[in-house]
This record gives structure tokens, C-alpha cells and sequence, in this order.
């Protein structure tokens, strides 16, 4: 009885703060596309927030350089805290000079990769040019602010790295599962948020090198290995230059001392 | 009119549907496409309107679309009525990859598009596609050059090669003569502009040609190799023309050069 009156009064806060009256609300309480502050929608949005926790383990990085985009993504699928595969591919190659890597809910992401990517190749086939990063970055998040609005929204966080081809600018986009873009100079996903971006913050700059953008990826990586408490198989490394996409080897067996 | 040419779905009571017909006539008056396969190659070649003095050319359309990357459409017809099939057929391209994650066949494309044009004479409202398409292109890990034809009725079908337009009938008689099996590259490209000359008077301005190869993207041929594949014929035919009069001793050795006399249906 206890647990259901202080329900209700949970319930009559959520209402006080939507400024909604909470007799009325009940009644439209079914509908989750309505913000109706019932307690099946409090339920709904912990569970889709526990599930986000999940994904935070992926890691995910860019670094924009000079004139590269660097896009990073760990090699291991989860589930739960169980490793299914260990050289798990988290990017798609959107055009000639775009490539996007991306974590989440697994079906969701790569099932919103492909659809991106389709759309993409359909674009350029129907106008005969490539899409600009841009033009790209702000299609994704069109496409992922409408998901987040129907019944059943992508739960997918994105990085979104190409070279534009007519200035040849390196961008780079972070782009989230509540569609929120930003153009970064550099960016990280999940948990790996907390150990790289003081790194980044540190020692990126805007004209670095290729190898420059390298060695601060490995910065990046020596200190995940040496603070995050969960093994993600290694990283797979891919650049976006004014030539294209490539992948490069990097050493993922070095061993890095925790202090 | 017989009355039975007013709406499309209706049957003339000997059996033909007016309007398809009429829509297989607005192709023959379309500018002529070539398709020829070679040995591991597949040209299409396309008589090209000439651009007004005023047009900007960079923006004109030409009649070779990219379906997809590994799929190229030429056709004749109705221009207006392309651009829709084509967007159609890419869309149906996409959408075949995203799906099935594999690059659609080049049977399954053109039967598609034979689909939609099949659609177009059998239901209220509207009117057949003006058009006829010639689809080529290769299949995934095949390097079997392809070439099918559709028309507005629906009909699709496998050629090694053919024309459709305007003059499609003495193009194609001439390629009957001159196919060979196995062409390479070269005896391919030539071909195709060979029996594009029997219709085309003004030379290589008003010729356009693109290549596909196994596992390479879509090669329009530029303008000046062009010109030099139109100039090489020409000689040729004039050494050819030559050598007959000296064996007959005639003065009217010229005949051979456009035995369909093409050219009245302009």
C-alpha cells in the first residue's frame, strides 16, 4: 500500500513539473509518443537507459587532422558481458570519402548503417555527386531524429568522419541515439569518453599529420588499456583522406603497465 | 480513331492494345542506342541530339544512365519518361542491396524495369512508358558481359547485340553482318560506332559511347577518341569504296555505306 501511494506521488510530480494536470494524463497514459508522466513511460525510459549503459562499453574515437579524418572503433560485439566475436567490423563506408562508425543496440546499428548507406549511394546514382559530409552528417540525424519520435526508435550513437570533396576539409561529426550532432575536431563514444578526451584536449591540434594523429590514437588506446577494466579485442583503425578510405594495421597485442 | 484507342486498358476487338502501340511508335522516333557485347566488355553507343548554340551542355542529360555501379541503361524513347524509370530502377537497385546484401543481378534489374513498363499498360490512368531500354552491365563475380532489351509492352529479352530508335531495324541488320563471337575491346567499340554511323550523318560531335568492364565503373568514352574511332572508319570505308571501283571500273561504287538509306525517316 506504502509502495503504491508513494507511486502516485511520484507520478503527481512528474505531472506538477509537465505542468500537465494528472487526472487527464491517465487516461493517455498508453500512448508513449504522448508526454504523459505515467508510470509505464518512467519504466520505459529507465529501461532504455539501463540499455544505453550497456553500450558504453564499445569504444569509439575520431581525430580530425590536416587533412584526414581518423575513425576508430573497438573489435568486440557484446552482449551483456559476454564477447561473441572478437573482429567485429563497427564502420560502413557511406560514399567515396565518407565513413561512419557506430555503437548501440546491436541489429539496430548495423540494420541504420545499411539504411544509410543505401540512401547514400542512392543519392549519388539519382544526381551523379557524392554527398558531402555534411549533407551526410545532417541526413543522419534527420534520419535518427524521426526514429526517436515513432514507436520504436534506433538506439545508435554514431561517428561520422570524411574529407568534403570540393574543399578537401577534413570533418568529423558526433552524433548520438537522441540525434544530437556536433561538428568536432575530435570525438569519442561510451566509456572511453571519460579516459580520451583529456588526452585530445591536451595534445590535438587542428594542422596535426597523419602520424601525428596516429600516435595521439595510440595515446588514446595506451590509456584505455591501462584504465578501462573491460577487454574490447583491440581497435580497428580506419582513415578518410581526399583518396578514400583505408584501413591500417596498428599493433592491438602491445602491452600497457596500469600505474 | 476506332474508339478503341481512348482507354488504355481496353482491348481493340482484334486483340490489340492501341496505346502500347502507339507507345512503341513515339520509341521508334526516339534517337538511336546501340548495345554490342564483346568477349569480357559491353558498349552502348547513343546518337546524341547536337545542343543548341544557347544550351549549356554540362547540364544537358545524356541517354546513358548508371542504374547502379555494376548497371547501365541506354534508351530511346520519350526523354521524360526515362528520367522516371530510371529513378524507379535505381531506387529498386538500392533498395535490392539493402535487402539482400548483394548487388542486384542484371536479369533481375531489367526484369524489374520490364515490370514497371508492364504495370504502365494494364491499369486505369495512365499511359505506357515511351520508351525502350537497352540494360547492361555484370553481375557479381561473373565477367559474362550482359545486354537485355525492354519495351513499353512489358517484353524483355537477351541480345549479343541490338538497336532500338530510330533507324533500329538497318542498325541492326548491320550488326547481324558484322558480330563476331569474342570481340575484344577494340572490335567492340568499334562496332558499336560502325553501325551507329549507318544512322548518324553528322559524325562523332553527335555520337556518345560508354564502356563497362567486370568489376570497373561505368567509362564514357571522351570526345576525341571518339572522333578518331568515326575518322578510322571513314578512311576505311573511303580504301574500301576505292578498291571497288578499281575491280568493277564503275563510277557508282559509293552503295555500300548506307544500304537502309536511314535517313528518310528523319
Amino acid at each position: 500500500m506504502a509502495k503504491k501511494s508513494a507511486k502516485r506521488r511520484l507520478t503527481q510530480q512528474v505531472a506538477d513539473l509537465t505542468g500537465a494536470p494528472g487526472v487527464k494524463l491517465t487516461a493517455r497514459s498508453s500512448s508513449l509518443n504522448h508526454y504523459s508522466p505515467s508510470s509505464s513511460l518512467i519504466i520505459y525510459l529507465l529501461v532504455i537507459f539501463f540499455i544505453y549503459l550497456s553500450y558504453r562499453k564499445h569504444v569509439l574515437l575520431g581525430i580530425a587532422g590536416k587533412d584526414f579524418v581518423i575513425l576508430a572503433a573497438s573489435k568486440a560485439a557484446m552482449r551483456g558481458p559476454t564477447v561473441l566475436k572478437a573482429e567485429d567490423d563497427k564502420t560502413r563506408q557511406l560514399n567515396k570519402n565518407t565513413l561512419m562508425a557506430f555503437s548501440g543496440e546491436s541489429g539496430d546499428t548495423v540494420q541504420f548503417a545499411e539504411y544509410i548507406q543505401a540512401n547514400a549511394a542512392l543519392y549519388s546514382m539519382r544526381n551523379e555527386t557524392e554527398l558531402s559530409p555534411s549533407a551526410v552528417a545532417n541526413f543522419v540525424r534527420g534520419e535518427l531524429a524521426r526514429s526517436l519520435r515513432s514507436r520504436s526508435p534506433y538506439t545508435v550513437n554514431l561517428l561520422l568522419g570524411g574529407i568534403d570533396p570540393v574543399t578537401e576539409k577534413p570533418h568529423l561529426y558526433w552524433v548520438d541515439y537522441l540525434a544530437s550532432l556536433a561538428p568536432l575536431p575530435y570525438a569519442a563514444h561510451g566509456y572511453a569518453q571519460y579516459y580520451c578526451l583529456s588526452i585530445l584536449d591536451k595534445h590535438h591540434h587542428p594542422d596535426c599529420s597523419l602520424e601525428e594523429g596516429l600516435a595521439l590514437l595510440t595515446l588514446c588506446t595506451d590509456e584505455l588499456k591501462r584504465r578501462l577494466p573491460i577487454d574490447y579485442k583491440g581497435m580497428l583503425v580506419k582513415v578518410v583522406t581526399k583518396d578514400g578510405v583505408q584501413e591500417i594495421s596498428v599493433d592491438n597485442d602491445k602491452v600497457v603497465r596500469s600505474a | 480513331m476506332s474508339g478503341y484507342d481512348r482507354a488504355l486498358s481496353v482491348f481493340s476487338p482484334d486483340g490489340h492494345v492501341f496505346q502500347v502501340e502507339y507507345a512503341m511508335e513515339a520509341v521508334k522516333r526516339g534517337t538511336c542506342a546501340v548495345g554490342v557485347k564483346g568477349k569480357d566488355i559491353v558498349v552502348l553507343g547513343c546518337e546524341k541530339r547536337s545542343a543548341l548554340k544557347l544550351q549549356d551542355t554540362r547540364i544537358t542529360p545524356s541517354k546513358i544512365a548508371l542504374v547502379d555501379d555494376h548497371v547501365c541503361l541506354a534508351f530511346a524513347g520519350l526523354n521524360a519518361d526515362a528520367r522516371i524509370l530510371i529513378d524507379k530502377a535505381r531506387l529498386e537497385a538500392q533498395s535490392h542491396r539493402l535487402t539482400v546484401e548483394d548487388p542486384s543481378s542484371i536479369e533481375y534489374i531489367t526484369k524489374y524495369i520490364a515490370g514497371v513498363q508492364q504495370r504502365y499498360t494494364q491499369s486505369g490512368g495512365v499511359r505506357p512508358f515511351g520508351i525502350s531500354t537497352l540494360v547492361v552491365g555484370f553481375d557479381k563475380n561473373d565477367s559474362n558481359p550482359r545486354l537485355y532489351q525492354t519495351e513499353p509492352s512489358g517484353i524483355y529479352s537477351a541480345w549479343k547485340a541490338n538497336a532500338i530508335g530510330r533507324s533500329s531495324k538497318t542498325v541492326r541488320e548491320f550488326l547481324e553482318r558484322n558480330h563476331q563471337e569474342d570481340m575484344d575491346r577494340e572490335q567492340t567499340i568499334q562496332l558499336t560506332i560502325k553501325s551507329l554511323l549507318e544512322v548518324v550523318q553528322t559524325g562523332a560531335k553527335n555520337i556518345e559511347v560508354a564502356i563497362m568492364a567486370p568489376g570497373k565503373t561505368l567509362e564514357m568514352l571522351p570526345d576525341d577518341q571518339i572522333e578518331s574511332y568515326v575518322k578510322s572508319i571513314e578512311t576505311e570505308k573511303q580504301e574500301e569504296a576505292a578498291k571497288k571501283k578499281t575491280r568493277t571500273g564503275t563510277t557508282t561504287a559509293a552503295i555500300l555505306t548506307r544500304p537502309g538509306g536511314g535517313e528518310s525517316t528523319e
